[in-house]
């Protein structure tokens, strides 16, 4: 697929391939709305499903069922007459639904009645000393390249953090015959005491016991530490891991503290966000078929709050039924209301795993030199300064500081530079807002944009 | 740091930094250059910091590097090819250039 082949208009668009997109994509074009779904990655499935219909790792028992899940999902979006198209970046989306996107060096702006943001979440920054030196990566990163390249981490390997990918990961490194020397589980102890009277619903999801497996299938071979703090160490690569319990030798440390919706291009076409205390991030405001304040604009998957791989294919559908209601009434839909029911049953035991696992202040709000925005070397220790001498908002940091502005555009420091501003100045996260963003929202060459045939679409899209 | 588990895919041939590489045809770029066992991607435009892939999701931004004579790619996104030539960078800035 060429970005020349693409037709200039679409009656919905569905930004990002995993469980959400490919549901929302397939349930669309089976009821006959021309459907196009971009994906960036080579290939569909998104995070949880990444590689599945090509990775390597054909023992079916190292990624488990629940990866394989997956298959099913892929199939159908292929069968359903949607055109999927990987290795195309949506770097902008305005109200007005044009689609910003780039495919193998080719731009095009693609008009759509209805948009669906599938985007997913990321790994929340795990902000401590160290974490740019070669040897450190996410957990997610180590898990990505498992599924889709077969990589198998060698070497003294460390993960830290919390939460249930985390534990995923060790049970995965573990059964494709990997070793890792230690986890450090950052889990404050004291979380259960807000997690426990959740605990009845969560015993009813069908994460608990599945949940108490993985733990029992790890913790049998990895020796497992609580810990209060975690550094890297080592001059130029990673040689240490250091912890309040020690100091041990490392050629790999994997950090994960759970995951945070991805709003880039939420927030870029304007739609409204709010603070999620208990999962501590910023979610775009929707309603229940996950419309957002943007007309025609829906946000489905873990963008629209996290709630895991089965909820988003849900929600993709939700949001799907909701854009071919209003693009086709005549055509022949599923029942919401079963789909909805589905939907609350996989979301029932969140708030216990958002309780328990909700990362320390140590390990979201740094201190000193420990790097807060990766891209400018900005040091935690400058954020708070500038906060403490009347620096307001993340935007105003941005331009004291060039936080936010390097090629990540804020993905790995909003979140830390909204709340060292919010704790600096006694306010709340809420208060004090994330960084505006603007497409491009992904970076785009000249050579990609001078390759924008001119036209209606275009003028509308550049001249605001 | 990291080792093939199963050696699936047929072998692809790169030159990263004008040394040969093998590659399989599952790898992205970033997947390639850690299973070779590089130390770094790019150091970083303000402290000369090296600098290895850190999210393979397309967040972080740690992996640019230059592909086939394009700057400032993001290594964990595109798919390897026979005859892929792969520089890495020092201290560019601007993502995409
Ligand atoms: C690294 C990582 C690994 C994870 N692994 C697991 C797991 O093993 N098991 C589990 O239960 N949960 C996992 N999760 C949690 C995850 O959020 C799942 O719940 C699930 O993948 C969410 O589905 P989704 O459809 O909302 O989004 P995703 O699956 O995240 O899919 C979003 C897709 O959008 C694409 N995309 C993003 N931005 C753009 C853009 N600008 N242009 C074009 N395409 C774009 C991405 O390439 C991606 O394929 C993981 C999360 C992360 C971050
Ligand atoms: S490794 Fe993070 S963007 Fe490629």
């Amino acid at each position: 697929m060429n970005a020349v082949d693409l037709a200039p208009s679409y009656d919905l668009v569905v930004i990002g391939g995993g469980p959400a997109g490919l549901a929302a994509a397939s349930l669309a074009a089976r009821a006959g709305v021309t459907t196009v779904l971009f994906d960036e990655n080579p290939g569909v499935g998104g995070q949880i499903y990444r590689g599945i219909t090509s990775t390597p790792v054909i023992n079916r028992s190292i990624l488990g069922e629940d990866y394989w899940a997956g298959e099913a999902l892929a199939n159908e979006a292929k069968a359903s007459g949607a055109l999927i198209v990987n290795g195309a970046t949506v770097w902008s989306l305005d109200p007005e639904r044009i689609v910003g996107v780039s495919i193998a060096g080719k731009a095009r702006m693609i008009e759509a009645r209805r948009v669906i943001i599938a985007t997913g979440s990321q790994e929340r920054p795990f902000p401590i000393p160290g974490w740019t030196l070669p040897g450190v990566m996410t957990a997610g990163a180590a898990q990505t390249v498992l599924k889709a390249q077969g990589l198998l981490p060698d070497g003294r390997t460390v993960m830290a953090g919390t939460g249930p990918l985390m534990w995923l990961l060790a049970a995965q490194i573990l059964r494709a015959g990997g070793r890792l020397e230690a986890i450090l589980d950052t889990t404050p102890r004291r979380n259960l005491l807000r997690a426990a009277p959740h605990l009845p619903d969560f015993m009813l999801s069908p994460y608990f016991a599945k949940g108490l497996a993985l733990l029992r299938e790890v913790k049998a071979k990895v020796p497992v530490r609580r810990v209060a703090s975690v550094a890297a160490a080592g001059d130029g690569k990673l040689s240490e891991v250091v912890s309040d319990r020690g100091r041990m030798p490392a050629d790999l440390l994997l950090l994960h503290q759970g995951v945070v919706p991805n709003v880039n291009l939420a927030l870029a076409a304007g739609a409204t966000h709010e603070w999620n205390e208990r999962q501590l991030c910023f979610q775009p405001v929707l309603d229940q078929d996950f419309s957002s304040s943007v007309p025609g604009i829906a946000v489905a998957g873990d963008g629209a709050g996290i709630a895991g791989g089965t909820a988003a294919a849900e929600r993709g559908r939700l949001a799907a039924i909701a854009a071919v209601r209003a693009l086709r009434p005549e055509a022949r839909l599923p029942d919401p209301q079963s789909v909805r029911q589905r939907l609350q049953r996989e979301e029932m035991g969140r708030a216990f795993l958002d309780w328990l696992n909700r990362p320390a202040d140590s390990f979201r709000q740094p201190e000193g030199e420990t790097l807060v925005c990766r891209c400018e070397e900005v040091t935690a220790a400058q954020v708070r300064a500038t906060a403490d001498m009347g620096c307001e908002g993340p935007n105003q940091m941005k331009a004291f500081l060039r936080c936010g502005m390097g090629p990540c555009q804020g993905r790995l420091c909003g979140l830390t530079v909204t709340e060292l501003i919010a704790t600096q100045r006694k306010s709340t996260p809420a208060a004090v807002g994330y960084y505006r963003l603007r497409p491009p929202v992904k970076p785009i060459t000249l050579a990609e944009l001078a390759s924008l045939p001119i036209s209606e679409a275009e003028r509308k899209a550049v001249e605001r | 740091m990291f080792k093939r588990l199963a050696d699936a895919g047929a072998v692809v041939a790169l030159t990263v930094d004008g040394k040969p590489v093998q590659a399989r045809s599952c790898d992205t770029v970033a997947a390639a250059l850690l299973a070779a066992g590089i130390d770094r991607c790019r150091t970083t435009p303000v402290t000369g910091a090296p600098r290895l892939p850190y999210c393979l999701m397309g967040v972080c931004f740690d992996c640019l590097v230059t592909i086939d004579g394009v700057g400032s790619r993001q290594a964990c996104l595109v798919p390897v090819h026979e005859g892929m030539t792969v520089e890495t960078q020092q201290g560019r800035r601007e993502a995409g250039r």
